[in-house]
């Protein structure tokens, strides 16, 4: 996420550091610099003007040119920005007392709607919700059969009737919410190519009659310009709550999320983040702008971890690896180990843009998995004692392991060196050399 | 005032006909100074052309009024579209080329990432061969959207073109596979190819794709003789990477721009034209069936900056 946009601003952020005391021209050429990357992300061009016209007088007021570090000033101040420009806080859904907690999702055609509804109603019943949705877009060729097939797949039930009434349809599916004991009612409306009248006045009506807890703007992260107008205008005819950014787990740099956060100061609710019906995520402003700077996301990683480490790392395998490392002994049991554990936290290259650093290495691309996959078979032909002492591998093991794990000697030779680079990094890090060891962590080759 | 009042006050002007804003601009100045610039340089950035792009044509433009020294504001006007047609490559077309078989069955496929458009471009695509008195092919290759098949399915009964399809979830090959040996079977003139909406950054998709290419040369290796990028007219700078890596996969041949009843520009086009030199093929102005047309780009700039 947002993994080009935080290069950018790196590579403009060392141009500045490299100085020790700035002018005015240099805050000038630098901020140039900020806004073609803000434009180049699709931020709206008059946000942009805005942004850079407030950062720049907020920086000469805080005596930059006196300032022992001017450019981490300027780069906190910038940062500081990003955040009010998201949206100082997280924002969460609202339900009613009333049953059900309608939950209306409005959007242009193609922004993700239909499968954010699903995504949204899975999250929710994680959450102790038990929701239902309707299917109210009976203008889309097929977007009835499409919701109904995603919810079976995620186990929740969807109305829909032969009506061809949005509204009709909404308010029996709020019925069968009564009937079912469903809490929740998420509501897929129709969208247009662009914004028209007919479809306003649909969802108005919706709105009136349906009286929905929340109404949230889907909104295709990969939007340019135009972003705005019409976030604007369904703004100005629902008052909608809440925004959700879809198709974020692209290359795409998302300033569409800034800009339309500016000019709505409606809260951005969920990111879309894939296309399994599980990727979805809360939006935390503060977390995004730190990503934009390239300071990575280690709240979010932590807290991934912190999901799944309890029932996997229980505190004696933990005291066991400390003793391990303590005296040198780090084997292939422990490689095994600490690979099968970071499988577990998810797809790599997500705990990746999570890492500082590690997403200017990846620029946007994906990780390939293949190789991690290639190093556990490898590790999984060895024999016990080969594991535990890697320094008996000699030619005729290396062919049998090769064999064994369908690789070649080429693959396991390079699982043995990297396994000795490990040990020596983590040498290097009982001697507090944190640096080198982020350093020689190469990720391609893993 | 505050940070957000101050840009909503900014944002609150009507996004009318962004280059009917160029044209209020050129008739309200006379000659050329940095004010018109400045101008200009808004209304293209906010058409998503993209800053690079931008910065050329505004360069060119400068040259341009230096060396051919004009003016006043109606040459500047016939300058302009003059410096924005430029940008399109060779090869936007006639509606000859564009239709052109040169052998059967006539193999066009279509990609793009998700929501852009590509099944509704597909039956008006079918729609328009079939207007040219061709018999079509629909090879419902995007088998992993849920209910895809029915939205094509009733797309190929509005155009009147035969389908080929699998249940969701099988291999997308086979069904293009099949596809094709029975329009070679069946004598079809031409074969479309739908495929399911993919982000450009997947990589595991993307091979997914080349093997489909794979397949469809396997039984015609001069196919695909068309392979169309769908972009969305509201996409923003984006578009370039997505026209770069669908074209690193497979080899695009054109694109098809959607979505352009909107107040969306398209904007982005000039600058994978400008960038990737990618021909705009055809552009999706509505939604009804006949709302394809061929990309010209003579009247796309004048209809842009005339109407």
């Amino acid at each position: 996420m947002f993994e080009e946009l935080s290069n950018k601003f790196d590579k403009v952020f060392s141009f500045i550091r490299g100085k020790g005391k700035v002018t005015e021209a240099n805050i000038d050429e630098f901020l140039r610099e900020v806004r073609r990357v803000l434009l180049d992300a699709d931020v709206n061009y008059k946000v942009v003007k805005d942004f850079i016209q407030d950062v720049k007088n907020n920086v000469l007021s805080q005596n930059v040119f006196t300032s022992i570090n001017p450019a981490q000033l300027i780069i906190n101040t910038i940062n500081s920005q990003l955040i009010k420009l998201m949206g100082e806080k997280r924002t969460d859904i609202h339900f009613s007392n009333n049953i059900p907690s309608v939950i209306m999702v409005v959007g242009l055609q193609g922004s993700g709607k239909t499968t954010f509804a699903a995504k949204l109603a899975n999250y929710l019943r994680s959450k102790g919700r038990s929701p239902a949705m309707a299917a109210c877009d009976v203008y889309r060729p097929a977007a009835i059969e499409q919701l109904i097939s995603l919810g079976k797949q995620v186990n929740i039930p969807v109305y829909s009737d032969d009506s061809k009434d949005p509204l009709k349809i909404a308010q029996n599916a709020s019925d069968y919410c009564r009937q079912n004991f469903k809490d929740t009612l998420i509501v897929d409306t129709a969208g247009r190519l662009a914004i028209d009248e007919e479809m306003m006045r649909e969802v108005e009506t919706l709105k009136a009659e349906l009286n929905p807890t929340e109404i949230l703007f889907v909104v295709d992260a990969m939007t340019g310009q135009d972003a705005v107008n019409t976030a604007k205008e369904f703004h100005n005819r629902l008052d909608y709550d809440g925004i959700i950014l879809t198709k974020l787990d692209g290359d795409t740099r998302g300033g569409a999320a800034l800009s339309i956060r500016a000019v709505v100061t409606k809260p951005i609710k969920f990111v879309g983040i894939g296309e399994k019906l599980d990727a979805i995520e809360p939006f935390y402003p503060d977390r995004m702008a730190g990503r934009i700077m390239g300071h990575g996301d280690l709240t979010s990683l932590v807290e991934k971890a912190a999901e799944i480490l309890p029932q996997e790392l229980d505190e004696k395998k933990l005291k066991k690896l400390e003793e391990k490392l303590n005296k040198n002994k780090f084997d292939f049991n422990d490689f095994l180990d600490q690979l099968q554990q970071i499988k577990k936290m998810g797809p790599l290259s997500q705990i990746l843009s999570m890492i500082p650093g590690a997403d200017k290495m990846l620029k946007g691309r994906e990780v390939d998995e293949k190789p991690m996959k290639k190093v556990e078979a490898v590790i999984t032909s060895m024999t016990f004692k080969e594991r535990e002492n890697p320094n008996i591998l000699n030619g005729s093991r290396r062919r049998r392991i090769a064999a064994g794990s369908g690789t070649t000697i080429q693959d396991v030779n390079r699982v043995i060196k990297q396994f000795h680079e490990m040990q020596r990094m983590i040498k290097q890090m009982k001697k507090g050399k944190m640096n080198n060891f982020l350093k020689n962590f190469n990720i391609p080759n893993i | 005032m505050g940070f957000f009042d101050k840009l909503k006050q900014g944002l609150q002007k009507t996004h009318d006909n962004i280059f009917n804003k160029v044209n209020k601009l050129v008739y309200a100045k006379s000659e050329v100074d940095d004010d018109f610039l400045e101008q200009l340089e808004e209304i293209l950035l906010g058409s998503d052309v993209g800053v690079q792009t931008t910065e050329i044509l505004i360069e060119n433009l400068k040259k341009r009024v230096k060396t051919d020294k004009y003016e006043y504001s109606n040459e500047l006007n016939t300058l302009l579209k003059d410096e924005l047609k430029k940008v399109f490559s060779e090869g936007n077309g006639q509606k000859t080329q564009v239709f052109k078989i040169t052998k059967k069955p006539h193999v066009v496929m279509i990609v793009g990432v998700n929501g852009v458009g590509k099944t509704t471009s597909i039956g008006k695509l079918a729609h328009n061969y079939k207007n040219e008195g061709y018999s079509v092919m629909i090879a419902a290759a995007d088998t992993f959207r849920a209910a895809a098949n029915e939205q094509l399915e009733t797309w190929a009964q509005r155009s009147g073109a035969e389908i080929i399809q699998l249940q969701q979830g099988s291999d997308p090959s086979a069904v293009v596979y099949n596809a094709i040996n029975s329009a070679v079977a069946n004598n079809h003139d031409v074969v479309i190819i739908d495929t399911a909406g993919r982000l450009h950054t997947k990589v595991n998709l993307m091979e997914e794709l080349k093997k489909i290419k794979r397949v469809v040369q396997k039984i015609l290796p001069e196919a695909p003789h068309e392979t169309l990028l769908v972009i969305d007219a509201t996409t923003g700078q984006n578009g370039l990477n997505q026209a770069k890596e669908f074209s690193k996969y497979i080899g695009l041949t054109g694109l098809i721009l959607t979505k352009l009843d909107g107040t969306a520009k398209g904007g982005i086009v000039f600058r994978i034209s400008n960038e990737l030199k990618i021909p705009v093929k055809f552009i999706g102005v509505g939604e009804q069936i006949n709302d394809l047309q061929v990309f010209d780009k003579e009247s796309f700039v004048k209809a842009l900056l005339e109407d």
